[in-house]
């Protein structure tokens, strides 16, 4: 095969393998197909309406109409996804699309799988410009490609935005040089010979697969002037689709880092500071430890790190987890203080409080609704904890991992090892779920120390505890907001955020926004990463409202704790508050939340979402007392979504959703299935951080270490009535999914929580957090056995 | 060192293994059988579930040595050849899984329940206790009341 997009030849690949796991022939001809130049066009998103009229239905009940001339927010002229599919756009030529002679298509996925479907949407995608069945799809994440710059980061709900802007055209490419090569067999024009199920066929009802001429295809000159389908004539997109994978996951065959194949990778857990980047002042017992049954190596990680500081801790390499995980509680270790020593979530709350400004006067008669707001950190807590496997060699080095920015995390993986960065081999692996904590490469960088120190091929995966811990996180926060309103109208909007800083020092996943992130190395608060983190907040958090003047800012302040984007970064705490404050604003102009909403949104799609749900979930209907119906709007990376719930708050410190409807606009819906699947698990988190889960600190940890008292969702959680509605098409260009789901659900909970109780949602999580004896700092659970 | 003798998914096994091993690392890191995972260790999020003897147990918390002259079944010995467990179809039919890491569990707890109870309720279905992060909730209790009539 050959290696470059834009260059064909034939006959001498060294390909390895395909997705089905099959063995590859080891000279197998194959031909990588990409378009020639990057002729792509940036879908455009400025041409939203900034200055929506009020809905006239609205107008007709009598209130007055809100301000027109509310300016319009940054979000609506670009936001992060623009910014991640332009500066992925360059690159997008050097993505591979192989056809095999086994006629098998394998696309190389320069983004990380963790549960989002983009696996999916892709092998779509490319299904459908080919013509072929899914079942003739395979998709498969590449390695770190340096040559990508900005097109291997996956974030900011960006993938299949960024992705249709190259993929469609790189697999019409390949159509058109199959079609050619046909021709030349068949004796006809390309355009008298069609595809069907990934088969070509010929007016005189010849067939060739696309196997038996992917070889003459590779010879043939790039075609120019390749367009992709036309929507209308679209038979996969907009379809619902099962996952690439779903089959094997149901057969367990799909494997995750820790059960890739790699002869001779041994188990290795660790132990972690007894608080948040504390140190080791002396392990007592090395000695012990080390002649426990089945203990290969133990190890200590002192501090170090090129890009970010690597987690300090113990090591213990064992030939079972389980060996691994009982010496490492064995270890006899005196932990040193870490920054935030002696920090609570009280302390924390009050510093951040106490860094906003108090609002100025509101001019003379004008009434203020104020809210403040405290959110609970949290834990991403995917199910598959933080791990890697790292087998670094003297001279070259090798690593499998779930990775989001896996560019840079070879760049700066090769700086902390001493290696060139051509001499790392970074494997890109679906995870078990990430919610943002893959963009950082933590649990690569003590597997990679361990490996370089003992010369053995390390399999590191953090214990539970230590994941909650010591794992990134996404911080406290606490909100002042203030509405005022002037002779029955909302004349400004008010939000001011303060929050430990979000690290970002992923950059956008290469080492020059990363080092400017974390200019200089190691401060946790830089200029640069500050400037990031700015430009992330601005570039995703937006009101949907006419609201007049409106501000949001937000304050990070220098606490040094391990921090990363959650699932919607900034926007899930500024958009749940804000909806709760339009409910307080809608009461104290005695409005109904939903005409009041109709007739300050300033979007017409906004609009849409919010009628759906009204109309489906009987908006309005009576409820029994204790408990209530909440809704709630929501506009990000595009897309569109409003959720109407009900809730059960009869024992208000016990609140349980029993109903959602939700409506999604999320542009061209490329999979319903997948579609659905978002906004159920938006649904789930949304009734966990709201409702039930959150992190509390006591001198410089989370006391939190499991699922038993981090308490996220579990089934009788999930409601048993949850309707979703996809908007149609209407020509808007593809959204952002993975994290628009979030907000509207989010605040349709803390709506309804106030509507059944009376009480002004205010802290999250809302529900009363049972007592726990939390597990001893600096240590893992002792093992035990019910059997 | 102690030796075992037990069945998975229905070829007989010996491992050397300390008593007190749990028998998820048995299957993980001794017989390379990674389908059980790992999530918690402590008996609570239930990814390791696999049956014993047609019951599902975690095997976090078991010994291997509990499991010595019985039956393990894991996700990898449910179906029968190609001709998928209804469970499993259900779970295709329904494309349950988003990252897909707890669904093996959530599969085994399932195939559990539906043994136990042909109709099960949604009182039956709420008292599951593995841990979805993604949000498969919904579609796992579908799942599981479409299985429960192609049950054998």
């Amino acid at each position: 095969m050959t290696d470059s997009g834009t260059k064909t030849s034939q006959g001498n690949g060294a390909e390895t393998g395909d997705a089905a796991g099959l063995p590859a022939p080891s000279r197998r001809k194959i031909l990588v197909y990409a378009i020639s130049a990057p002729v792509l066009t940036i879908a455009s998103g400025f041409t939203l309406n900034l200055a929506a009229p009020a809905s006239a239905s609205a107008q007709l009940l009598g209130p007055l109409p809100p301000l027109a001339l509310t300016p319009p927010d940054t979000v609506d002229y670009y936001d992060v996804g623009d910014a991640i599919a332009q500066t992925s756009a360059p690159t997008m030529p050097l993505v591979k699309l192989v056809i095999g002679t086994d006629g098998r298509i394998r696309l190389e996925l320069p983004r990380m799988e963790s549960g989002q479907g983009i696996t999916t949407a892709a092998a779509m995608m490319v299904a459908e410009e080919l013509d072929a069945p899914m079942g003739m799809v395979d998709v498969v994440l590449a390695d770190a490609r340096p040559e990508l710059v900005f097109n291997q980061l996956t974030g900011g709900s960006s993938s299949v935005r960024s992705l249709d802007l190259g993929l469609p055209l790189i697999a019409a490419t390949a159509r058109a040089r199959l079609l050619g090569a046909a021709s030349v067999q068949f004796g006809t024009s390309p355009s008298n010979l069609t595809i069907r199920a990934g088969v070509v066929i010929a007016p005189g009802g010849q067939t060739a697969t696309f196997g038996s001429l992917t070889n003459a295809a590779a010879a043939l000159p790039l075609p120019t002037n390749i367009l992709r389908k036309a929507a209308s004539q679209y038979q996969v997109i907009g379809t619902r689709t099962g996952r690439l994978d779903a089959r094997d996951i149901v057969t367990g065959k799909k494997k995750f880092t820790m059960d890739q194949d790699v002869p001779n990778a041994i188990p290795t857990m660790m132990r972690m500071p007894s608080q948040i980047r504390g140190t080791i002042v002396s392990v007592n017992n090395l000695g012990t430890v080390r002649a426990m049954p089945g203990v290969l190596e133990v190890v200590v990680i002192p501090p170090g790190g090129a890009i970010t500081p690597r987690q300090v801790g113990v090591a213990v390499m064992a030939e079972t987890f389980g060996q691994a995980w009982a010496a490492a509680n064995m270890l006899d270790i005196t932990w040193g203080n870490g920054p935030i020593r002696g920090q609570t979530n009280e302390t924390i709350q009050a510093t951040l409080k106490n860094s906003i400004l108090p609002f100025v006067v509101p001019p003379l008669g004008a009434l203020t609704v104020d809210g403040e707001f405290e959110m609970a950190p949290a834990s991403h807590a995917p199910l598959e904890v933080d791990c890697a496997i790292a087998d670094v060699r003297a001279n070259r080095a090798e690593i499998w991992a779930g990775l989001q920015s896996p560019i840079i995390t070879q760049q700066a993986i090769a700086a902390d090892i001493g290696l060139p960065v051509s001499a790392l081999t970074v494997h890109v692996v679906p995870s078990g779920g990430s919610f943002g904590r893959r963009l950082f490469w933590d649990p690569v960088q003590s597997a990679a120390y361990i490996s370089k120190v003992t010369g053995r091929i390390c399999k590191l995966m953090y214990h539970r505890a230590d994941d909650v811990r010591h794992g990134r996180m996404r911080p406290h926060q606490y909100q002042k907001i203030r509405a005022t309103l002037l002779a029955g109208q909302v004349i400004s909007y008010q939000q001011r955020a303060a929050s430990p800083r979000v690290d970002t020092r992923h950059g956008f996943g290469e080492i020059f926004t990363a080092a400017f992130a974390s200019a200089p190395p190691n401060v946790q608060q830089s200029i640069g990463n500050l400037a990031v983190e700015q430009s992330l907040f601005k570039t995703m958090v937006a009101s949907p409202y006419n609201f007049g003047v409106h501000s949001k800012e937000l304050l990070p302040l220098a606490l040094d704790l391990n921090t990363c984007s959650f699932r919607s970064v900034h926007i899930q705490p500024a958009r749940a508050t804000e909806e709760i404050m339009v409910d307080e604003i809608a009461k104290r102009l005695n409005r109904d939340p939903v005409e009041f909403r109709l007739s300050y949104l300033r979007l017409a799609r906004a609009r849409a979402v919010l009628q759906k749900v009204a109309q489906a979930g009987n908006w309005g209907r009576p409820m029994p007392a204790g408990y209530a119906q909440g809704v709630a709007v929501h506009q990000e990376t595009r897309a569109f979504t409003a959720t109407l719930v009900e809730i059960d708050a009869r024992e208000p410190l016990n609140a349980k959703v029993v109903k959602a409807v939700i409506a999604i606009d999320v542009g061209r819906p490329i999979n319903p299935s997948g579609i659905e699947a978002q906004m159920q698990g938006g649904l789930s988190d949304s009734i966990s951080l709201i409702l039930n889960a959150g992190l509390t600190f006591k001198d410089g940890l989370p006391q939190e270490s499991s699922f038993a008292n981090y308490r996220f969702a579990k089934m009788r959680d999930f409601p048993k009535d949850v309707q979703i509605f996809i908007m149609p098409g209407t020509g808007d260009p593809i959204a952002g999914l993975g994290e628009v789901g979030f907000s509207a659900s989010s605040g349709a909970i803390a709506n309804a929580y106030a509507r059944a109780t009376g009480l002004k949602p205010r802290k999250f999580p809302l529900n009363a957090q049972p007592a726990f004896e939390p597990l001893a700092p600096g240590k893992l659970p002792d093992i035990f056995f019910v059997r | 060192m102690p030796n075992y003798s037990f069945n998975v998914n229905g070829s007989a096994v010996n491992v050397d293994a300390p008593a007190d091993l749990a028998l998820l690392w048995v299957l993980r890191d001794k017989l390379g059988i990674n389908g059980p995972k790992y999530g918690c260790g402590t008996d609570v999020c239930k990814a390791c579930t696999c049956l014993i003897n047609g019951k599902a147990m975690t095997t976090c918390v078991t010994k291997v040595s509990f499991a010595a002259g019985k039956n393990i079944t894991t996700i990898e010995g449910l179906a029968n050849g190609d001709v998928l467990h209804p469970v499993q179809q259900a779970w295709l039919d329904r494309d349950v899984p988003q990252c897909g890491f707890c669904q093996p569990g959530q599969i085994m707890a399932a195939v559990d329940l539906l043994k136990r109870t042909k109709n099960p309720s949604d009182a039956d279905i709420d008292a599951i206790e593995n841990i979805c992060r993604c949000g498969t909730y919904g579609r796992i209790r579908e799942a599981i009341k479409a299985a429960a009539s192609n049950m054998p």
